[in-house]
């Protein structure tokens, strides 16, 4: 068993992955996203029996999965993860056309359109870049004179991305949310995150506590991560006072530092494990398809 | 007794010592706190680290 790393810099997650292989007596190999040079017409990575993908950077992990995927190489996860999951306008559509339950958001190309899709919706608002992470470029807007301030910024500074105005409505959460882990068909665990700010991302002083994986928070993420395909996911949930949980958004390149010690899961060691799977049995046993035809469910 | 790397900070000049460090690692400057990356550990290379991209998460 060979497994490639495809990363750059090394965080804590990364460090605790390679001692994970290291310990299962798995070799392996990093590939460093900023020397890699992909030949479209030679046969390399085959020496991998799967690459997994811990870029910091989402375009560096996309490009390259899609390379991988294309020439028949396992990931995890896999280019449908990361497109989905990197873009919180795709993550959307996949995670409502599986009735999995997700804030209200509308999408308008404007900022005509966005300022009457944000008035349609009420006050307050969240605004996100479709792609972003960490909590970057967050925009909670209260009001509108706000909201005409902010659009027009972001039509005016941003590339072309920013003028795809992702509009959120403002989930009034108990000042926590859950981050909660999957993999394959289960969720091996979950933390509370708990922040005054409105903004509760651990990567900006949230802080980490053991949430529960109730039979219903596990059926919730366990649909969600199929939803977007599958794999070794985190999912944000909100707790709304009236509908309950809701998925917010998913991440397709984990960070799990903060939450060993509180849910007490090897996490990155379920992550190994789910790798060594993938490469014995694919994509679809080891995410515990049964078939796969409902892969494509 | 694990190998002491000794490197100088490229911001502020400090002495830095660290042990247990590998290739690609970040760590930060003890004195003025910059993120700095592990280019290499034979020699001991600390440079910059990026700085935090647009597309950078998750």
């Amino acid at each position: 068993m060979k497994v490639g790393v495809l990363c750059s810099r090394i965080r804590v997650e990364e460090k605790l992955l390679f001692q994970k292989m290291e310990e299962r007596g798995i070799s392996f190999e990093r590939i460093d996203d900023r020397k890699v040079i992909f030949d479209f017409h030679s046969d390399g990575w085959t020496q991998y029996d799967v690459v997994l993908e811990r870029c910091i950077n989402h375009s560096r992990a996309l490009y390259s999965l899609r390379i991988l995927d294309d020439r028949g190489i396992p990931t995890v996860n896999t280019f449908e993860v990361a497109d989905t999951c990197g873009n919180k306008l795709l993550t959307t559509s996949a995670l409502v056309r599986a009735g999995v339950p997700t804030p209200k958001t509308f999408i308008a190309y404007t900022p005509e359109s966005a300022l009457e899709a944000i008035e349609r919706m009420g006050y307050p608002v969240v605004l996100k870049p479709a792609v972003g992470s960490w909590g970057r470029l967050l925009s909670k807007i209260n009001d509108r004179d706000a909201a005409e301030a902010v659009l027009e910024h972001k039509k005016i500074l941003g590339t072309y991305h920013h003028s795809i105005f992702y509009i959120q409505e403002y989930i009034h959460k108990p000042q926590r949310d859950i981050r909660a882990f999957v993999v394959g068909d289960e969720t091996i665990g979950a933390i509370y995150r708990t922040s005054p700010h409105w903004i509760t991302n651990t990567a900006r002083g949230g802080k980490a506590s053991n949430c529960p994986v109730t039979p219903e928070l596990n059926d919730l993420c366990v649909r969600a991560a199929r939803a977007v395909g599958g794999g070794v996911i985190a999912i944000d949930v909100l707790e709304d006072p009236d509908r309950g949980f809701l998925v917010n958004e998913v991440n397709y390149t984990m960070e799990f530092r903060n939450s060993i010690e509180p849910t007490g899961v090897d996490i990155p060691g379920r992550i190994i494990d789910f790798v060594v799977r993938v490469a014995k049995e694919g994509w679809a046993a080891a995410n515990g398809w049964k078939d796969t035809a409902e892969m494509t469910a | 007794m694990p190998e002491v790397l000794v490197a100088e900070c490229p911001e502020c000049g400090a002495e830095i010592e660290v042990t247990d460090v590998i290739e690609g690692e970040i760590i930060e400057c003890p004195d003025c706190g910059v993120e700095l990356e592990v280019r290499s550990l034979n020699p001991f290379v600390l440079e910059l680290a990026p700085q935090e991209e647009e597309d950078w998460g998750e």
